[in-house]
């Protein structure tokens, strides 16, 4: 019997897959896919940075899990241990809250320079959808998982973010008792926001990605309309680059960025525990939710108690659920009926509404 | 099959799968609504020794399972509130240097009778009985 070559067994097992998953036509896919040259440019790069630290979450996440403890008698002690006797916990816990911070941020990057590059258009409309979705899925994220190393800061956070949902008119009492499991925030809590964080969300979130890039795929990377106007106005296609290598690299480069600075982040200004809730201490002066929560925290300090015979608190919910549907219902006001983009409001809409956002955080964070 | 006959299918093949979906999501929905918890009901508790609280200073005791602030603003003079703010539910402390109740959350103030001086709380703190019996201090619902 001949010996059978190397080549050739390697060459058998490859027609062996592909008769099983005609992998062909994905690779055929791939080399003939490709994407719009101005989709180089630093704006479009955040939603792939976004996605980058989600991966990067439930990496760091799931190894977080093997240590952590969802009690109240043991959740802090479970973070310290991890911080301070498990091989490069600190690291990984460090990673893992920066790389939150950095995601939500980079997520708002990514939709506003969907809304200021008009990407949200026809027939665009869903892809901003599930994004807003996912924004939300995000903010959610961050608000569980800060509850979870049970530390004083976290556990008042929760306790001014469960009782704002008490104020929703109507179904705000349930709601609250749903979100804490009972009528305060304790160990019931912390289990709950356990289970969300680590099981309800990231299914959600899954779906909703999967959504959201099937779509992006389906309808191409946008064309800014003023890119459009002069393509069209010099007769010429949209000059255009190969997805694989050249896209690819690209985005590779810049995920590679983005776990630099997350590695410098984590490494030079590690996560800080702080000190072990007490659900009969008083809130400590100074104190303040994390930064994407800080406009909504600072406009509530500013409300007085009531407001036209109305709870300050109901016109503060108000206000920001009109503010989010406004935002959220840009595909449906950005647009003319003629398909034309209503640039100066989207514009203007935007930078108030960043102004307002970053404004607010940092009279927050000041005062 | 005539459409008024399929119609009638429709609906009960339709009905019946809405109907299967909503007994499996209500035990969920019950499932997810926490139980309710009664509590033995305190009225009273004994909250250490008067020497154990110096003049013009305050700390939070449990009273049952809430929060209240005890103030001792002479050495005669004592007063128990809610710890819990009205605003947004944290708790609130005594600030010595200006005599009022301050919560760090959103800077609601109250004075020492636990009525809003400013920020956004919406109500006053319920306030509680502070009593002396022989070195003990007790607290009891007003």
């Amino acid at each position: 019997m001949l010996p059978i070559q190397p080549g050739h067994r390697r060459k058998a097992i490859t027609a062996w897959f592909q008769d099983r998953l005609a992998w062909d036509s994905v690779r055929e896919f791939i080399a003939h896919k490709t994407v719009p040259v101005h989709s180089g440019t630093i704006w479009y790069a955040f939603g792939g940075i976004t996605l980058f630290l989600f991966l990067i979450q439930v990496i760091t996440g799931i190894l977080l899990l093997v240590y952590y403890r969802p009690t109240p008698a043991e959740a802090y002690e479970s973070v310290q241990f991890i911080m301070t006797r498990v091989a490069f916990g600190w690291l990984i816990r460090s990673i893992h809250s920066w790389s939150a911070n950095l995601m939500i941020l980079s997520a708002f990057v990514h939709m506003f320079s969907v809304a200021f590059l008009h990407a949200y258009r026809k027939p665009r409309e869903l892809v901003w959808f599930s994004g807003i979705v996912l924004l939300a899925l995000a903010l959610a994220f961050g608000f569980s998982g800060y509850l979870l190393p049970w530390n004083t800061i976290s556990f008042f956070a929760t306790k001014v973010g469960t009782d704002i949902a008490t104020f929703i008119p109507w179904i705000g009492s349930t709601v609250g008792r749903y979100l804490r499991g009972g009528d305060a925030v304790g160990g019931a809590t912390l289990t709950r926001f356990f289970g969300f964080h680590v099981a309800v969300l990231p299914a959600l979130t899954s779906l909703f990605l999967l959504f959201h890039l099937g779509l992006v795929q389906k309808f191409g990377i946008s064309t800014p309309p003023w890119v459009e106007t002069r393509s069209r106005a010099a007769g010429t296609n949209l000059p255009q680059m190969p997805f694989f290598p050249d896209f690819f690299l690209h985005e590779l480069m810049v995920w590679y960025g983005a776990l630099g600075l997350l590695g410098i982040l984590a490494a030079l200004f590690p996560w800080e525990l702080g000190a072990k809730a007490d659900a009969f201490a008083s809130a400590p002066a100074g104190i303040r939710p994390e930064w994407y929560f800080l406009a909504p925290f600072y406009t509530l300090k500013l409300i007085p108690g009531h407001v036209a015979g109305i709870e300050g608190e109901v016109v503060g919910l108000l206000g920001f659920g009109l503010l989010a549907f406004w935002w959220a219902t840009l595909p449906f006001w950005g647009e003319r009926p003629d398909g034309t983009v209503r640039s100066k409001l989207v514009t203007g809409g935007a930078v108030a509404f960043l102004a307002y956002l970053s404004t607010a955080s940092l009279l927050g964070y000041l005062r | 099959m005539p459409q008024a006959r399929r119609n009638i299918v429709f609906w009960i093949f339709g009905g019946g799968f809405v109907g299967s979906l909503i007994s499996f999501f209500y035990p969920v929905i019950r499932f997810l609504n926490p139980p309710a918890v009664s509590e033995a009901t305190v009225n009273e508790v004994v909250d250490g020794k008067v020497q154990d609280l110096a003049p013009n200073a305050g700390k939070i005791v449990k009273f049952g399972t809430q929060p209240v602030l005890l103030i001792r603003l002479t050495q005669t003079e004592w007063r128990a509130f809610s710890a819990v703010c009205t605003h947004l539910s944290c708790i609130v402390q005594y600030d010595a240097s200006r005599r009022l109740i301050w919560c760090a959350c959103h800077n609601g103030q109250y004075d020492l009778s636990g009525k809003v001086i400013s920020g956004p709380p919406p109500a006053p703190l319920k306030e509680y009985t502070v009593h002396l019996r022989g070195e003990d201090v007790v607290i009891s619902r007003s």
